[in-house]
């Protein structure tokens, strides 16, 4: 089995995104540390912009995060409404 | 007079982020008439790798180049904001402690100057790739390094004013023998073809290694009160997913081009690999011995970011018939040695330096233990005592004589045998009449592959031998000619103080001081 | 192999012995002996004798370890590019079948380093 994993710089849009994440991905595992938070979820992950825009209680582009991104790994599939990690074997 | 849509309040369908792409990355090249395409591109072919329909090439992230400027123009906005506030507010004073600073410098002087060369790369790649999404792509990593190598000198800029050893580090770059290391590996890449470019960039470095630099290291900043760092730092990374992405679909697109591309790219990850392992050396020291508080080990980080990740990236790469590069075993086996016998050098050679060293402290040495139960008591703490007991007689182990380089890496040949961490590792290899030496299997494979290549190397020991590193104030001929100091002089340190340990330097003096100050109005003592 | 290229690859080696004036590149390691952190790179003229590299310059490069005080060259255990090498200390470089950039270590039998942990 093999994890992806997507990194934010903390601060209070990528809470709302990591709050969205966890939301949509049961298994999905967050790790704190200094300046930033780390996601990894076993397999694959997915990111809705309706949950991630829940949370803020705005709108919001799945490109925005872009901004607050420090790091992913794994295939990305993007498209308006989803942004998704997964690996392929 | 046409109506548009504002004027009409009828707004148009908006389109959607695959359409977006499409229209933005596509058609927008032609077949040349009055030359030949592969005047063109005239090293679009000669590597050997085929391509038959560049359309094929996808950029996962579809972000268009009017996004690109949007979002790109945010994140100037904050961390330029966070680098004011950090400088407004004596930030630098917030530090754990002015050990910290040379972590600063390590990088100003070697990953700094490899931006911008990653810079030029970029947009070289761009012109000479025939397909416009690639094309696109390459743009915009080539502006990324560019923001990179500029906003790390503006955060380092400020502690240029304060702090000894930053004030000539693109000089240096080109001259000293440690950063000939980082400099030796882009220019390997930058005078190979575009496509073996995109492979050692843009998916083994990229992909495969630069989150252990940016990823630890800049929490790590943070960690010990530097906002600056931090912020230039995770600002850069967020480019770096990006550029992931795009040497991850570099390797996809190569690899389901044409079968025959297989061995070639996979030859690209074992040299390139290994190549970028070999740089690293300078981030494993940064992470177990220059940060004062300390975020993971090393051994911790090599196992999250390339055990873990890089495990998963190669399992799912095994579809298209590639296996993980030569060297990854003996790699992941060096997790426990490498910082340790890296910090070992720079202590021995401080003053080569332009950074200052110290003894690990015993609470420091408690953690390397802990953190390396297997092999820190048993081979290095037997080092750093011994050389805390000369310190302690007034006797400094400065080791005087010039070390020999590898061939390839540039690194000293300070790394021990696979399995047996009490030999130093020699490999040899002859060519046209001459001898090369080299540090590892890795180092050898790729000099015996393409040894007209490497017999070109700038060894900076070598070229101290051979007279080519004196200033032109300097005479070999006086009696009292010192040719250590003459070196020196000519990378151009400010000799006696960039290049001392740090106990004693200015940096901790100034620093105290200063802390002091912050709770004081008594001007500072001495 | 050949690098791949657009056009004829070839070019001169960077660190041939007519370029150091006259000397041949020698490289040293003290086996068992890891403080010194890489083996040492020395220009010496060919025809100096073998003995004069252990009077006049190792003790300026490893002496600063304390077994270095303790060293029996007789009792030395010499390899020149990985292969058992006896040199003769009154015979030249040259002599003693040295060539540019080759590559010695020597081991001392008894001598293990600090606290026998080959460093």
């Amino acid at each position: 089995m093999s994890t992806v994993f997507i990194a934010f710089q903390t601060n209070e849009t990528s809470r709302g995104i990591v709050e969205a994440i966890e939301e949509d991905n049961p298994t999905a595992v967050v790790q704190e540390q200094p300046a930033m938070v780390k996601v990894d979820v076993p397999d694959s992950m997915t990111i809705r912009r309706s949950t991630i825009e829940e949370k803020l209680g705005r709108r919001f582009d799945l490109q925005e995060m872009h901004v607050h991104l420090i790091t992913l790994s794994g295939h990305i599939d993007e498209s308006d409404d989803e942004f998704n990690l997964s690996w392929k074997q | 007079m046409t109506m548009t849509n504002d004027a009409t309040g009828t707004a148009k369908k908006k389109l959607g982020l695959k359409e977006r792409y499409a229209l933005m990355t596509r058609g927008l090249d032609w077949e040349t008439t009055y030359q030949p395409m592969e005047d063109v591109f005239p090293y679009a072919t000669y590597e050997g790798i085929k391509v038959h329909d560049w359309d094929k090439w996808e950029d996962p992230f579809r972000l268009t180049m009017d996004a690109y400027w949007k979002y790109q123009a945010e994140k100037e906005q904050k961390l330029y904001a966070i680098m004011d506030a950090f400088a407004q507010n004596n930030g630098h004073l917030g530090l754990t402690d002015a050990r910290y600073i040379n972590a600063l410098k390590l990088f100003l002087t070697g990953v700094t100057p490899l931006e911008y060369m990653a810079h030029r790369g970029f947009a070289h790649v761009g012109r000479q790739l025939p397909g416009v999404g690639a094309r696109v792509a390459c743009q915009m990593q080539s502006l990324d390094e560019l923001r990179h190598a500029q906003t790390q000198i503006h955060s380092m800029s400020n502690y240029n004013k304060l702090y000894d050893g930053f004030h000539s580090w693109r000089h240096m770059h080109d001259r000293v023998w440690y950063l000939s290391v980082p400099k030796s590996f882009f220019d390997d890449a930058i005078t190979a073809g575009p496509f073996e470019y995109m492979i050692a960039i843009g998916f083994s470095f990229e992909y495969v290694l630069t989150n252990l630099l940016f990823v630890p290291f800049i929490s790590g900043a943070a960690y010990n009160g530097d906002m600056g760092a931090m912020a230039f730092g995770f600002s850069a990374q967020s480019d770096e997913s990006r550029h992931m992405t795009l040497g991850l679909e570099a390797i996809k697109f190569m690899l389901e081009q044409d079968p025959d591309n297989l061995p070639i790219v996979q030859h690209w990850i074992d040299k390139w690999f290994w190549r970028g392992y070999r740089v690293l050396t300078l981030v494993a020291m940064m992470l177990d011995y220059m940060l004062p508080k300390k975020v993971m080990s090393w051994k911790e980080a090599w196992e999250v970011y390339a055990e873990q990740n890089g495990g998963a990236l190669f399992a799912d790469l095994a579809r298209y018939g590639i296996r993980p590069p030569l060297g990854w075993q003996q790699a992941c086996d060096d997790k426990d040695h490498l910082s340790h016998q890296a910090w070992a050098t720079f202590y021995q050679y401080q003053a080569a330096a332009p950074f200052h060293t110290w003894v690990p402290s015993e609470e420091d040495m408690a953690w390397q233990a802990d953190k390396y139960p297997d092999t820190f008591d048993k081979y290095y703490r037997p080092r750093f005592e011994q050389w805390a007991q000369m310190e302690a007689e007034g006797n400094r182990f400065n080791n005087g004589t010039l070390p020999l380089l590898c061939q390839v890496c540039q690194i000293p040949m300070l790394f021990t045998e696979p399995g047996d961490p009490t030999r130093i590792c020699y490999r040899e290899s002859e060519y046209k009449g001459e001898t090369y030496h080299t540090c590892s299997d890795g180092c050898k494979n790729i000099f015996d592959h393409e040894q007209e290549k490497y017999i070109q190397a700038w060894l900076p020991v070598h070229q101290i031998y051979q007279g080519n590193c004196f200033g032109p104030d300097a005479d070999p001929t006086s009696p009292d000619f010192n040719p250590l100091l003459e070196v020196i002089k000519w990378y151009g340190y400010n000799v006696g103080v960039d290049n001392r340990p740090y106990e004693g330097s200015e940096d901790q003096t100034n620093f105290r001081a200063w802390k002091q100050q912050t709770t004081s109005n008594a001007p500072a003592a001495g | 192999m050949a690098v791949k290229a657009v056009k004829e690859y070839v070019f001169a080696p960077m660190d041939t012995q007519e370029k150091l004036h006259g000397a041949q590149l020698t490289y040293i390691g003290w086996i068992d002996h890891l403080m010194f952190c890489a083996p040492f790179a020395f220009p010496f003229p060919p025809d100096m004798p073998f003995g004069a590299i252990l009077e006049a310059v190792l003790p300026g490069s490893f002496g600063q370890h304390p077994d270095f005080a303790q060293i029996d060259w007789s009792q030395a255990e010499w390899t020149k590019g990985g292969r058992p090498f006896h040199p003769d200390p009154a015979k030249s470089l040259a002599e003693n079948g040295m060539r540019h950039k080759d590559s010695l270590t020597f081991r001392i039998p008894g001598l293990t380093g600090i606290k026998g942990t080959s460093s």
